[in-house]
């Protein structure tokens, strides 16, 4: 949750501020190609240029070689080679260990959460963010206020108080512990409602003369519109939820309900008699990579549209 | 479709009809707009609003995780939690002290670095002749995506004794250390290399002197070689979200003023700063307030990495408060630690806020009429 989730979380909270609004920016094609700043750029300037790009390209790069590399490897080769690229020998141990172990229970576990997690997100936060935007009733104001309120709360303090709520409600060690509390995020339903503003009220007025019903106008005329924000909405919340750590630490404690973060962060502490097999927790690491990498190499345009929710026109 | 269609049919009477929507119109929105919001309402309420009044509660109480909080047996201990963590001396302060001391300067190394890797990014790949620059800006970003535990996992070989980031260096000759096993401070490191003390036996008026219930040694030691893994892990992965906010900020600024500034003489450098650094103002100030709130909170490294070792050296607030509960049954401990955090985010982003304020709307102001220009400009065009 804190660090690269407090980007998550940091990305979240913030998102919200401009969401739909800044996408134009990096699909805008620049604007100055062949101009005039482009027949200044030297060769000196370029090479410059090309020479740290290609340094950055490795610091960001390289990690992730050695990671796919490592979990084809031997553990001596591992630890005596570890700059090597090409394993040797090659194997698939590591891969046939952690199918052995709850590696398994902990993906499908991750894949369930995900999923209701993320329906549901989409789901409510759309219809609150419709509410806020579109439907006019004594309170909305007030409502919308304490949404932002509430979204300003760092969520790594409420890592005990959510314990105290699951525990009394009788949910603790459940998996609706470990999806309830996620079905909605304040930064989403800010994200759904400035898309709904930026949609013409003429359309939904036509269809409500027609006699259709709020939900029905929500729900097939409106949303539908709202195509770009609903996928935007869609990808953070996959990210969001598969990435989750700490939510998941104080919502269980039952190795049957443990999703991939909270299982593979215990290989660290040689909770799969790993100790130091590196081939075994860079072939977990891998595995639990490789979906969110699907997900981001599919829908590229609107992983960056979700980062830059919280860029600047706020 | 369809059934609008039909509903949309009967013609007669369509005028007194409406006249009584036009009525009802306004109960259903009002019915219909609290319908839609409820089921959000009660999550938050329940897991954000309930949960930070049982907290508030508890950090006022003696509770040991057994039982209700609110349960007779449970006595209230006033403000006691609170005193143990910054009034009375004893092991409870001193931990605290030392978890706020290692993100202070995490926060201080993690904030500027991953700002200005973030902004060098967002220049590199926003030059206008590069070919790839999607290949780029993807690989840089794509860190962000992905799981911090996977990242840590890798991280945590990569910086293994025997590591490749070791093995790197012996090539340069350098002798790397045991990263996360390190707990020596990098001030501490710095002046015994600058000569200016011996780690192995500090200045007497650095040791003797005790504040918060640790020495001034130990406030001024620097993270230690452990947390600056950490903080290095942290930059390389936070930098590529940044990154994009920079990029966007970048785009924004209209090529005609760049290019005035070059008939002007200005050269690179000038116009860099005096028309790149402004424009982005406000980009950089979204950048560091948020970097500042997300570091503050820094667990899941903690977590899975180090728990707070060695030597307490990666101990923070966040990881504190959850193993004061979680491990050790001090639950009014651990939520006192997280509100005394929460108030802390909360005063740092009040003050950078009432900093920042009237210059902030000023230039943002500025750039949205910029770009109100530039869409003009688009339009016409």
């Amino acid at each position: 949750m804190s660090q690269p989730a407090s980007d998550a979380r940091v990305t979240q909270a913030d998102r919200a501020r401009a969401a739909i609004e800044t996408e134009t920016l990096l699909v805008r094609p620049a604007s100055g190609d062949g101009g005039s700043v482009v027949a200044r750029s030297s060769p000196m300037k370029k090479v410059a240029v090309y020479a740290a790009l290609l340094v950055f390209a490795l610091i960001y790069i390289y990690p992730f070689v050695v990671q796919l590399s490592t979990s084809f490897k031997t553990n001596q080769d591992a630890v005596s080679n570890p700059l090597a690229l090409i394993p040797d020998p090659i194997t698939t141990a590591a891969f046939h260990r952690i199918a052995q172990t709850d590696f398994p229970l902990w993906f499908m576990n991750s894949v369930i959460v995900t999923v209701c997690v993320t329906l549901g997100r989409v789901f409510l936060d759309s219809l609150a963010g419709y509410s806020l935007a579109r439907l006019k009733y004594r309170g909305r104001d007030a409502v919308f206020t304490a949404i932002l309120a509430v979204m300003a709360v760092p969520g790594i303090v409420l890592l005990i108080p959510k314990f105290l709520v699951l525990n009394s409600l009788g949910m603790y060690n459940t998996y609706s512990a470990l999806i309830v509390p996620l079905l909605v995020d304040a930064a989403g339903v800010f994200i759904m409602k400035q898309f709904f503003e930026s949609i013409p009220a003429s359309v939904e007025e036509a269809a409500r003369i027609d006699g259709a019903g709020t939900f029905r106008i929500f729900w097939s005329i409106v949303l539908p519109m709202a195509r770009p924000a609903v996928i935007t909405l869609t990808i953070l919340s996959f990210q969001g939820s598969w990435n989750e750590l700490a939510h998941f630490i104080i919502a269980t404690d039952k190795p049957a309900l443990f999703t991939l973060t909270r299982g593979v962060g215990q290989l660290t502490s040689g909770g799969l008699g790993s100790g130091k097999q590196f081939p075994i927790s860079m072939a977990a690491a891998l595995l639990m990579t490789i979906p969110t990498a699907l997900v981001f190499i599919a829908f590229q345009r609107y992983f960056t549209q979700g980062a830059n929710a919280g860029a600047e026109k706020g | 479709m369809s059934a609008v269609d039909t509903a949309a049919e009967p013609g007669t009477g369509r005028a007194p009809r409406r006249g009584r929507r036009g009525k009802g119109e306004g109960q259903r929105q009002s019915v219909a707009g609290w319908l839609f919001v409820t089921p959000t309402l009660v999550v938050l309420g329940l897991f954000l609003v309930i949960p930070i009044v049982m907290a508030l509660w508890v950090s006022f109480t003696d509770w040991n995780g057994r039982g209700s909080p609110f349960s007779s047996r449970v006595n209230l201990v006033g403000a006691q939690n609170y005193a143990a963590l910054l009034t009375e001396q004893g092991l409870s302060r001193q931990d605290f002290m030392i978890s706020l001391r290692n993100t202070f300067y995490y926060v201080i190394g993690v904030v500027p670095l991953q700002t200005l890797l973030a902004l060098t990014l967002a220049i590199i790949v926003n030059q206008r002749f590069l070919k790839g620059r999607t290949f780029f800006r993807t690989a840089f970003y794509f860190p962000s995506v992905v799981s911090s535990v996977a990242i840590s996992l890798v991280f945590l070989f990569l910086f293994t004794g025997t590591g490749a980031v070791n093995k790197f260096l012996s090539i340069f000759g350098i002798d790397g250390p045991t990263w996360f096993s390190d707990p020596r401070g990098l001030i501490h490191l710095v002046g015994d290399w600058l000569g200016l003390w011996s780690s192995g036996s500090p200045p007497a008026a650095l040791e003797n002197t005790q504040v918060m219930s640790l020495s001034l040694w130990e406030w001024f030691s620097g993270p230690s070689v452990a947390m600056s893994a950490i903080m290095l892990q942290v930059v390389w992965t936070t930098a590529g979200t940044f990154m994009l906010m920079f990029i966007a900020g970048l785009q924004d600024l209209p090529t005609e003023v760049e290019e005035a500034a070059m008939v002007d003489g200005a050269n690179k450098w000038q116009r860099f700063r005096a028309v790149t650094l402004p424009h982005l103002r406000p980009t950089i100030l979204l950048v560091i307030t948020l970097g500042v709130i997300g570091t503050w909170q820094v667990f899941d490294q903690m977590y899975v990495m180090t728990k707070g070792g060695p030597a307490k050296t990666t101990l923070t607030p966040a990881y504190l408060s959850y193993s004061a509960a979680f491990t050790q049954n001090q639950w009014g401990q651990g939520a006192a630690i997280a509100f005394l955090l929460f108030m802390l985010i909360f005063v740092l982003t009040s003050i950078q806020r009432y900093w920042l304020r009237d210059k902030d709307v000023a230039a943002q102001r500025k750039a949205e009429r910029a770009q109100r220009r530039a869409a003009k400009r688009g339009v016409t065009a």
